[in-house]
């Protein structure tokens, strides 16, 4: 599904040139339950936005599908990013004055499949991630984890092949990063959903059907 | 739920922000909305005045000069009363008032004194030529307007007197300067010999410090025969419009009478010229002034507004929003904000200076409707002026750089 050919990211900062992604290789399979796991600074959100088409790449190529992802226009990229990928991020992951619902919605403003489907879809999914009864609440008036669980039915919303999840836990007590834990384990399982992930929990790590571990911007382990 | 719900949920989230940038727009129109209501009543009031000044056109025969008229020689040339004619159906725009003369010196016993025939306003009237020339019943119009046929006055005294145009004068009627009257001792409704025929002293006209003072009006073809100079005229005053003389309306008149002498009253014409050129100078100033505090003030708000929807560009961005659909989410909600600015701002400044303006300025208002849309395409404009540069950068955010700046 995906393949990274020496990907290289390198960034100019205050002290000299910093080599976030460092000559990478690697094929990610379709189906596939991957979890990245490194150090701060490893490289692993460069990463994953460099998959998502958010981070175009210093050198190297990332083919998804057999298209070369950043020889797309911005156009067409946006378009991968509407249909082909769903994003989950570690906060501030919804649009604070839109509802729960709208949030979902959101992707699907920009995706035609969609004429007069939206709200159905969007109230399925919701019901998918427990929250049926939450429907028309903001998210301010949602607990950390039910706020999760909204950004996971919002990037299921234009039915993607791909989960990129960015430390979907790290701000949730270990009760509640398992309840997110299993979906996207169930959207794997069950929906047969790519899903990559990165994290620093090694016990998060554990759900992954292929573990790579990041050190400086190379690969130490997967 | 469409994009607009997005563009209309997030414009009432900061309501304080919201109003205040509102706010600056709407002054901003208001002020200028006021101004220009005021102004532009107020620029034909001043047009008024300007024309009581009298002609600033002169049609002289082309052997004399402008200090014959003033002198008015015995043997001063002339040309056919017709040239009025002429004038008068050519329809040039910008032309007002034309007011054929005929002057002489003569002596009334040993005080010598300046006859000038004249043409009543009704006489000039019952030419019908001229009516359909609009070219009467114009009475306290400003001479910039020659179609405007509705004749307002704008609160000012009929000043008509001063203008030399007199309503009606009888073939024997004579109007009196007030040194000739003194110095005959003439009064009202006792009768002068003048060149051998007795005339009625319809008026002793007051003293008004010129030559005026020493002349004395009748009825222009009674003085023509009296002289027994047949249908002539020693001149043809004009009240031309100010801004018509900027166009070159002297050279379209000389090209009319060509074997005349056509000149302005340069005093008369360069006050009324200077006078408008002000005024428009300093709406000018003030629409500049506003547009800038405007642009900066929506500027301000959308710069701040991009600034703190970071995150939210980043989230759009990210499920694959395409940044023209960012641009265009901006835009709209600058364009909103123009409309809402434009029309309160035209309601507020119509309405202030339909209150303040007979206070003031001691002037009637009344709504300007064109000035509602102006007001809208302005408001607009400044709108989208200011919200260029915050835009453009909205639009521009890396979103792998907003990601990683929790």
């Amino acid at each position: 599904m995906f393949a990274i050919k020496n990907l290289s990211k390198i960034y100019a900062s205050q002290h000299g040139t910093v080599h976030a992604l460092d000559n990478i290789s690697l094929t990610i399979e379709r189906g596939s339950f991957v979890t990245i796991t490194g150090g701060s600074g490893s490289g692993k959100t460069t990463l994953l936005l460099a998959l998502g088409g958010l981070n175009r790449p210093s050198t190297g190529t990332i083919t998804y599908d057999d298209k070369n992802l950043y020889s797309m226009p911005e156009s067409a990229l946006a378009e991968y990013r509407n249909k082909k990928v769903g994003f989950v991020l570690q906060t501030f992951n919804l649009v604070p004055y839109l509802t729960a619902i709208e949030n979902i919605m959101l992707p699907m403003i920009f995706n035609s499949d969609h004429n007069g489907t939206a709200q159905s879809s969007a109230e399925e999914l919701l019901e998918k991630v427990g929250l049926k009864h939450r429907t028309e609440h903001l998210p301010r008036e949602l607990s950390v984890g039910q706020q999760q669980r909204v950004a996971i039915a919002r990037a299921l919303a234009n039915n993607p092949d791909v989960i990129l999840a960015d430390e979907p836990t790290g701000n949730l007590d270990p009760n509640l990063s398992l309840e997110i834990l299993k979906i996207l384990k169930d959207l794997h399982d069950s929906e047969g959903k790519t899903v990559i992930m990165v994290t620093h929990s090694p016990e998060a790590a554990k759900f992954g059907t292929r573990q790579l571990r990041l050190k400086d911007g190379r690969i130490e382990i997967g | 739920m469409k994009l607009q719900t997005i563009i209309w949920k997030e414009l009432w989230l900061r309501k304080s922000q919201l109003i205040s940038a509102l706010l600056g727009i709407t002054l901003g129109i208001a002020v200028i909305v006021g101004v220009q209501s005021v102004s532009a009543v107020s620029e034909k009031a001043v047009k008024v005045s300007l024309d009581n000044l009298g002609a600033n056109i002169l049609v002289l025969p082309q052997a004399a000069s402008v200090d014959d008229y003033y002198s008015a020689d015995i043997d001063a040339p002339t040309f056919p009363e017709d040239y009025v004619e002429r004038l008068a159906t050519s329809m040039l725009p910008g032309v007002d008032n034309l007011s054929p003369k005929l002057t002489r010196r003569i002596k009334v016993g040993d005080v010598p004194i300046i006859l000038t025939g004249i043409l009543p306003a009704n006489e000039l009237a019952s030419k019908p030529i001229w009516q359909t020339a609009g070219l009467v019943g114009a009475g306290l119009n400003a001479a910039c307007d020659p179609g405007n046929t509705a004749n307002q006055s704008f609160g000012l005294k009929d000043e008509r007197l001063q203008r030399k145009a007199v309503d009606s004068l009888a073939t024997m009627d004579a109007l009196v300067g007030s040194n000739v009257a003194q110095r005959l001792g003439l009064k009202e409704g006792q009768s002068v010999n003048l060149e051998g025929r007795g005339f009625v002293v319809a008026r002793v006209i007051p003293e008004t410090g010129t030559i005026d003072d020493s002349r004395v009006y009748a009825h222009l073809h009674t003085v023509q025969q009296l002289l027994g100079v047949g249908n002539q005229v020693s001149a043809i005053e004009i009240m031309g419009c100010c801004s018509a003389i900027s166009d070159g309306l002297l050279g379209k008149l000389r090209n009319i009478l060509p074997d005349t002498r056509i000149t302005t009253i340069n005093q008369i014409v360069s006050t009324q010229i200077k006078t408008n050129q002000l005024m428009s100078k300093i709406s000018m100033v003030f629409l500049v002034i506003i547009i800038l505090v405007g642009a900066i003030t929506i500027g301000n708000y959308m710069w701040a507004n991009v600034e703190e929807r970071r995150r939210e560009i980043g989230i759009l961005i990210t499920i694959g929003t395409r940044r023209s659909v960012i641009y265009r989410m901006f835009l709209t909600k600058a364009i909103i904000l123009g409309l809402v600015g434009g029309i309160t701002g035209y309601i507020l400044g119509t309405g202030s200076a339909m209150i303040l303006g007979p206070q003031l300025a001691g002037l009637k208002i009344s709504p300007v409707p064109i000035y509602l849309l102006l007001s809208v395409l302005v408001a607009v404009a400044i709108a989208l002026l200011g919200s260029i540069l915050p835009v453009r950068r909205a639009s521009r955010f890396d979103p792998a750089v907003i990601m990683q700046e929790v």
